[in-house]
């Protein structure tokens, strides 16, 4: 359930109870609850193909669980393998078609993803880890008090992953919710963790 | 408003002949071919051609409807466009809607200027080819709605999707080109505004069982 909190900010959560996934024939995960507030990260771990990606899609409503709810509070930014950016497109004018939809994509926020050098190239000339940076610059611009991100590290060299980090860190700091699958490490000072392997099949609820 | 304005700015820049290099100019070039290659085909004789180059126009149309069809929906949903407007509270259903009018105009004012120099090529008359320009007025938008519901069924197909939402389209599109073509051998306006009718019924429903076909897909 939701708690109003009596700042001026909207209240802002996330909560799941007894969540089971299931892809095609095999139960992924079940039981699952989870409850995040503003101000509260949240780093779901597991090996490839325990539900992690599901789980995400599930939270945002892409996906219907197999049993149990997803309530939520607040506007959802998702960031997953897909970058949602017209290959074809230079990168400036790609960003351009969300900043129409979403507000302005402010000019450090760009800088800060190393991207502003970038903007004349064509989507499909960027490298792994600038199409994860451009993906970001998108959710930036996006606004989201809920993120959610899927493998936000994958492809990132050493500094971006600390700037991932940094984002995450500031996200929450100014109230927002993150929520991020990855397999690998990442710090963000608070951040609670959820092992899916836990709520796999055959463990003890 | 400015949603709809936005998604609509970006399909035009896509769909719009002379887009992506050219890639969109290809349905109108086969149309123009096919025109071209009737009369070899047939043989040069002016009465059989003036008599059955309306018809071949239609068909070649509805063959020019089916080319782009690929591409209409299946890249957006793969690179996770469809997801974003999801999340932003877009309903498919906008964003088809809007696809419909792109794709629309991306084929059908351009194939009835393409059918001028058609007809010339098919010997027929001015008469004819205002019956033709009518019926394609009519019948374009019937086509690309129905274009539009097979390229949403057949979104999450991987490989032979293209072929086989071309084997769809056909049979959809009998009623069309039975009161479409049929116009030119009656003359009558009755027979262009069946097709009418029945654009406007297609028109209706495929928002509807566009959205409902891509958020199905999605669920896969």
């Amino acid at each position: 359930m939701c708690v109003l909190t009596h700042e001026p900010m909207e209240a802002l959560c996330l909560t799941a109870r007894d969540l089971a996934c299931r892809r095609g024939e095999r139960l992924l995960f079940r039981g699952l609850s989870l409850d995040l507030a503003g101000g509260e990260a949240c780093h779901v771990t597991g090996p490839n193909g325990s539900g992690k990606s599901s789980l995400i899609r599930i939270l945002a409503r892409l996906l219907r669980p197999y049993a149990g709810k997803v309530e939520r509070e607040g506007s959802i930014g998702l960031l997953d393998q897909t970058m949602a950016l017209d290959e074809h497109l230079p990168l400036g004018r790609a960003l351009a078609f969300w900043r129409g939809l979403d507000g302005a994509i402010s000019g450090d926020a760009l800088a800060q993803l190393g991207l502003s050098d970038l903007l004349d190239v064509p989507v499909r000339y960027l490298s792994t880890g600038q199409r994860k940076r451009a993906a970001l610059a998108r959710l930036l611009g996006q606004d989201a008090r809920i993120w959610l991100l899927d493998e936000p590290l994958n492809g990132l060299d050493r500094d971006a992953v600390g700037m991932v980090e940094t984002l995450v860190a500031e996200h929450i700091a100014q109230g927002g919710l993150a929520l991020v699958a990855s397999h690998q490490p990442i710090a963000v000072p608070g951040m609670s963790v959820l092992h899916l392997p836990d709520y796999a099949p055959g463990v003890p609820a | 408003m400015k949603v709809i304005a936005t998604l609509l700015l970006r399909d035009l820049a896509q769909f719009l002949p002379g887009a992506r290099r050219g890639n969109t100019l290809l349905p109108l070039l086969f149309f123009l071919a096919v025109a071209m290659l009737y009369p070899f085909a047939i043989g040069p004789n002016p009465n059989l051609l003036a008599a059955t180059g309306g018809g071949v126009i239609w068909v070649a149309a509805l063959l020019a409807a089916i080319l782009p069809l690929d591409r209409l929906l299946a890249p957006d949903l793969e690179s996770g466009f469809f997801d974003q407007w999801a999340l932003r509270g877009i309903a498919e259903e906008a964003v088809v809607a809007v696809r419909l009018v792109a794709h629309w105009l991306s084929f059908g004012p351009f194939l009835m200027l393409a059918a001028l120099p058609a007809s010339a090529l098919l010997g027929i008359d001015g008469e004819t080819l205002a019956t033709v320009e009518l019926g394609l007025l009519a019948g374009t938008p019937g086509l690309a709605a129905i274009g539009i519901i097979i390229a949403a069924v057949t979104v999450g197909l991987r490989g032979g999707g293209a072929a086989l939402s071309g084997l769809l389209v056909i049979p959809l599109a009998v009623p069309l080109l039975i009161f479409g073509a049929g116009s030119l051998s009656t003359g009558g306006e009755g027979g262009i505004a069946l097709t009418a009718a029945i654009s406007l019924v297609l028109v209706a429903i495929a928002p509807f069982a566009g959205g409902a076909a891509i958020r199905a897909a999605r669920e896969g």
